[in-house]
């Protein structure tokens, strides 16, 4: 039964990246948010690396962070390295990634959500959603109790199922030694709901103490630290280091020899495990030609000796993983502290949600993160930011936030898992997205802060800041074209630097144009150039120099969008229309993609389908016309 | 399932064999109610695939003696069941059999409806159906060819072969950009450079077989130009008798635009307007230089035709001087008679090899003209190369400029050594442009295309 003081607009399963995302928006958008966790210390817990971003997901965490959500001030907060990845390419590329004090990002991370009106953050295993008549109602805890709730998100994470795989052990458990939540997949069965079973793992983590540096290469953060947030003015902190060493012939020999142990060659695991995470034993067996594979040791917080060593992740039994571990330069003597594991977990098939990560079939339940067979933190924030507040879009009935690829990475993170589905947890990277040129990570506030504004997520603070940027860039575009040189003013300048001399006066603009030079050069020259900030310059520089680029990408997007407007009418029968193959009906049917452009990016859904659907749809609105 | 369509599949005429063909839900059903199976069992109980002998019966008449043969959909050209009946050639049966069915309910499919039936269902893909409609509207054996390498997936093939290749770039970019801190070796500038020249120099090789694609499906747009009396209708009459396939009157053309159609060993000559130019006296004169140069630069081929037992005059002069930079035959006719002609003065405008010598009344140098004209089509100088030409379709020429622009400019940002995304976007687009050929790339305006083509809906 539901007491009078248990009733919420909306009720979160599991507190973890997207868990927390989707309950602080909600709650920020003014809807009376709980947010369970099966254990409150693991809130916001990071149990496989301790970085957050990287390439794709660092631009992630900057839209978050636009539309007004938390993951990129939590990181400003708990960093302990810093680094801007990629430098050498396109600044669309550029990637930032931070390593985090693990202990610090949960307290501080809870803390936050602790401080948040509207959020009530509560320990309690969910075991069942409640639904009527096909909407939802609310949700019911392990001791019985049961919480009103108009809109529900799970975010489950990989406690669902969980079981965990060392060497041939094998036990029932959430991640990083928790409780698992083994009921709640049958809930979700009996509403109809198509359920998967995923695999990840996670390395050992060993003491610092018995690592030998001298033999591994030093790897040091940025000289200057970058924030994530756009509210982070800057960051001054002390950097731990990471270290590089790698593999060799007798670390494979070891693993080659023990490899029937492991627990995903033994044929124990039925879970599909990520192809491009994939265990040291697989890219042993499967890049047999390599004679060394890298490995990174990351520190796990400030105040640990515990380290992680990035890509060693195993389901080995545990004398094996010391043993292999052993053979490593600077790990002759390590001791390990947690052993490496596989997990397997039970997960939604995302085709099952709408664009705003709502069911289909059932009102008011909203999915994100790994329970949408997703893999990475950042992954798991960005759609549990987009859940929480279609949750509370769906309560008010007010249009669901819904990005398109050409908008955001987030957009092609929602398209790729809706439209296209998943069969191994999916993980964001550049490639992914079609117009990445226009969806930098240094222009995310410039294209999302606004909707974040108009949403009330973003505050006042963002919106200001936004429109000081753009502002001060428009000025310096405007001066970078006035400001003119005579020959004679700048031809020693150009000589000296290798860049072609002029034979009549150029424009600031103009020297800018040169790949040879950049705002950093040009200051010699550049007297009159006012103070500037580094986000306005790195604006201006990309603007000016990759305009050509630029204008060929939003060619693309334009034809993008064209698909994208052409909308499919909801009662479209595809089991009618004649010259779709049965298979490409069936997906149709499942998906009901919104537009021609979502039918398209279905797998399974030729060009030759789209045709006929579009020749279908021409007819019909004909028919439509003619009536 | 749509409505059950007939049509004849031969060609009206004098033949010794006249195809029908139904495609349709009740295809079996119309060819039971009026054909009759010497077997005495009713059509539909025949096994698929197998030829039947009997009689197409109207009433007690029997109206033609066939062999009727029925194919099971999926597995035909337009994935629905078909029926071909074989009765006599020649129009009376033909057209006997085709109105029984008619009045049976079948309907009369519109032009290209067969191949429309098989693009909708997915049998054909864009490039595909095009080329039956091309196949279809073919005017010559080598135009048919074209047409028909592109049914057999040929283009699709050297498409889809291009396209790996730019996916290999692609590919090597974007392990670079998501994996910086693996040990990965990436293609090098060089590396890329080398392959795009390739696929540069390939598309370049598709352009300019398209020239002569198009033209031997479109036929050469020729001209004949010269002075009255100089022997232009002569040459008209001896490329005529020259010529096995002799079209004229085209249907949906008036009389007096006249086109001729002459085949030339499979080159197909589409000469317009002759009518004018056999009544013109003086061309330049008559129309002005402007407008004779926008007649001239409708052609393809302009054949001038002067009398070696002549003077130049000053409107031949002109006339030199404007074919000068143009695919032109420059014909001496009347080698019979004393030649007085300045034929160093004609070659200040026209090369040697574009000149013949000819005499049409004694019928000689006919066959130097012919070889002239095939080896303009096939040969270096008609802006293209005769191998093999693997487009003729003005939409996959379109797109072929397209690949070609966008690897010129993906050469350029490789060259100015601009970061790899950037050049990625270029590269991109190539693939594109290509996928459009395909139909894998799915195009907005595809549907304007479709229904321009195969006239669909009401």
């Amino acid at each position: 039964m539901i007491m009078t003081n248990n009733v919420y607009d909306v009720a979160v399963i599991g507190a973890g990246h997207a868990g927390v995302e989707a309950g602080l928006a909600a709650a920020r958008l003014g809807a009376k948010t709980i947010l369970f966790s099966i254990n409150l210390d693991s809130v916001a817990m990071m149990p496989c690396n301790p970085s957050i971003g990287g390439t794709g997901k660092g631009h992630l965490v900057r839209e978050i962070d636009a539309l007004g959500g938390e993951m990129g001030l939590n990181t400003d907060r708990a960093m302990i390295q810093c680094k801007m990845l990629n430098l050498g390419k396109g600044p669309a590329v550029h990637s930032l990634r931070a390593q985090a004090d693990k202990q610090l990002y949960h307290t501080e991370m809870k803390r936050v959500i602790e401080h948040t009106e509207n959020l009530h953050l509560r320990q309690a295993e969910v075991t069942e959603i409640l639904v009527e008549d096909g909407r939802v109602k609310g949700v019911k805890i392990a001791t019985g109790n049961s919480f009103e709730a108009g809109a529900v998100i799970l975010a489950s994470g990989t406690y669902l199922g969980g079981k965990v795989f060392i060497g041939d052990a094998v036990f029932s458990s959430g991640p990083n030694g928790l409780a698992p939540a083994d009921k709640l997949t049958q809930s979700l069965l009996d509403h109809g709901v198509s359920i998967r079973r995923f695999k990840t793992g996670t390395p050992a983590r060993v003491n610092k103490r018995s690592l030998d540096f001298d033999k591994m290469i030093i790897q040091l953060g940025d000289d200057k630290i970058e924030p994530f947030s756009f509210l982070t003015p800057a960051i001054n902190i002390e950097q731990e280091p990471c270290w590089l060493s790698y593999t060799n012939p007798r670390t494979h020999e070891i693993i080659n020899d023990s490899i029937h142990l492991s627990a995903m060659f033994s044929g124990n695991i039925e879970g599909v495990g990520p192809r491009y995470c994939p265990s040291i034993e697989d890219k042993i067996t499967r890049f047999s030609d390599k004679d060394r594979h890298q490995l990174f040791i990351e520190p796990e917080g400030r105040y640990t000796d515990e380290m992680y060593v990035q890509g060693m992740s195993t389901s080995l039994p545990e004398d094996v993983q010391v043993d292999f571990m052993r053979s490593i330069p600077g790990l002759e003597r390590v001791e390990m502290m947690r052993p490496a594991y596989a997990i397997e977990y039970d997960c939604i098939d995302p085709t099952q949600l709408k664009l705003s990560l709502e069911f289909k079939d059932i009102a008011g339940l909203f999915s994100a993160g790994q329970s949408n067979g997703s893999s990475g933190y950042e992954e798991a924030a960005a759609q549990g930011l987009v859940a929480g507040v279609n949750a509370v879009q769906y309560l008010r009935q007010q249009e669901p936030l819904i990005l398109d690829r050409s908008e955001a990475y987030i957009g092609v993170l929602i398209d790729d898992l809706v439209t296209k589905g998943t069969n191994e947890p999916y993980r964001m990277m550049t490639s992914r997205a079609e117009y990445r040129l226009v969806l930098r990570q240094d222009n995310a506030d410039m294209r999302l802060t606004r909707k974040g504004y108009a949403l009330g997520l973003a505050g006042q603070e963002r919106m200001d800041l936004l429109l000081k940027k753009e502002q001060a860039i428009e000025e310096e575009l405007r001066r970078i074209e006035a400001v003119r040189f005579k020959p004679q003013e700048i031809n020693s300048f150009l000589e000296a630097g290798n860049s072609a001399i002029v034979n009549n006066s150029v424009t600031l603009k103009d020297l800018l144009k040169r790949p040879e030079l950049n705002y950093d050069i040009l200051s010699k020259i550049d007297v009159t150039r006012p103070a500037l900030d580094q986000n306005v310059i790195k604006q201006c520089e990309v603007t000016v120099k990759y305009t050509g680029y630029i204008t060929k990408q939003l060619a693309q997007i334009n034809k993008f969008k064209g698909l994208e407007n052409r909308r499919i009418p909801e009662e479209v029968d595809y089991q009618r229309i004649e010259g779709l193959r049965i298979e490409a009906r069936q997906k149709l049917d499942s998906i009901k993609p919104l537009s021609i452009g979502q039918a398209s990016r279905i797998s399974g859904v030729s060009p030759a389908d789209i045709s006929v659907l579009m020749v279908y749809l021409e007819q019909r609105k004909r028919r439509v016309e003619n009536v | 399932m749509y409505d059950t369509i007939v049509a004849i599949g031969t060609p009206l005429g004098e033949s010794a064999i006249g195809i029908i063909r139904l495609s349709g839900e009740k295809a079996v059903a119309l060819a039971d109610k009026v054909f009759q199976p010497k077997s005495g069992r009713p059509f539909k109980d025949h096994p698929p695939r197998t030829m039947v002998y009997g009689h197409v019966v109207e009433g007690e008449e029997v109206i033609d003696e066939v062999l009727t043969l029925y194919m099971k959909g999926p597995a035909t050209y337009t994935r629905e069941d078909i029926v071909e009946i074989n009765c006599h050639g020649g129009i009376v049966p033909i057209n006997r059999i085709l109105t029984l069915l008619l009045r049976e309910g079948a309907r009369m499919a519109e032009p290209g409806e067969f191949t429309k039936r098989a693009f909708l269902s997915g049998r054909l893909d864009l490039a595909q159906a095009e080329a039956v409609m091309d196949l279809i509207s073919a005017k010559t054996p080598a135009g048919f060819k074209v047409a028909y390498d592109q049914l057999e997936g040929q283009l699709s093939k050297k498409v889809v072969g291009l396209r790996d290749r730019i996916t290999q770039i692609m590919a090597s970019i974007e392990v670079g950009i998501d994996y910086p801190e693996e040990d990965i070796v990436e293609m090098t500038y060089q590396e890329i450079k080398s392959v795009l020249e390739d696929i540069q120099a390939e598309l370049d090789g598709m352009l300019k077989s398209a020239e002569t694609g198009k033209v031997l499906r479109e036929g050469l747009h020729t001209v004949i130009v010269g002075k009255p009396n100089v022997g232009k209708s002569s040459l008209m009459n001896a490329l005529l008798r020259e010529s096995r396939a002799i079209v004229t009157d085209i249907p949906g053309t008036t009389r007096d635009i006249i086109e001729e159609h002459l085949n030339i060993r499979g080159i197909p000559l589409k000469i317009v307007d002759t009518a004018g130019i056999r009544e013109t006296e003086d061309i330049i004169e008559k129309i002005g230089v402007e407008r004779t140069k926008a007649y001239f630069n409708r052609a393809d081929l302009i054949i001038l035709v002067l009398s070696g037992a002549e003077d130049l005059t000053l409107d031949e002069e002109r006339m030199l001087e404007l074919v000068r930079e143009r695919n032109a035959l420059v014909l001496i006719n009347k080698t019979d008679l004393p030649q007085i002609i300045d034929e160093k003065r004609i070659l200040e405008f026209v090369a040697e090899d574009r000149l013949i010598r000819i005499s049409i009344t004694r019928e000689h140098g006919l066959d130097a003209l012919e070889e002239k004209i095939v080896a303009m089509v096939y040969g270096a100088d008609f802006k293209g190369q005769g191998e093999n030409p693997l487009i003729s379709n003005v939409r996959h020429i379109g797109a072929v400029h397209r690949a070609l622009a966008h690897t010129r400019e993906a050469l350029s940002s490789t060259g100015q050594g601009m970061p790899y995304d950037f050049i990625e976007v270029d590269i991109k687009n190539i693939y594109e442009a290509l996928g459009e050929i395909s139909g894998d790339t799915i195009e907005d305006d595809v549907i304007a295309k479709i229904f321009s083509n195969f006239c669909l809906g009401k």
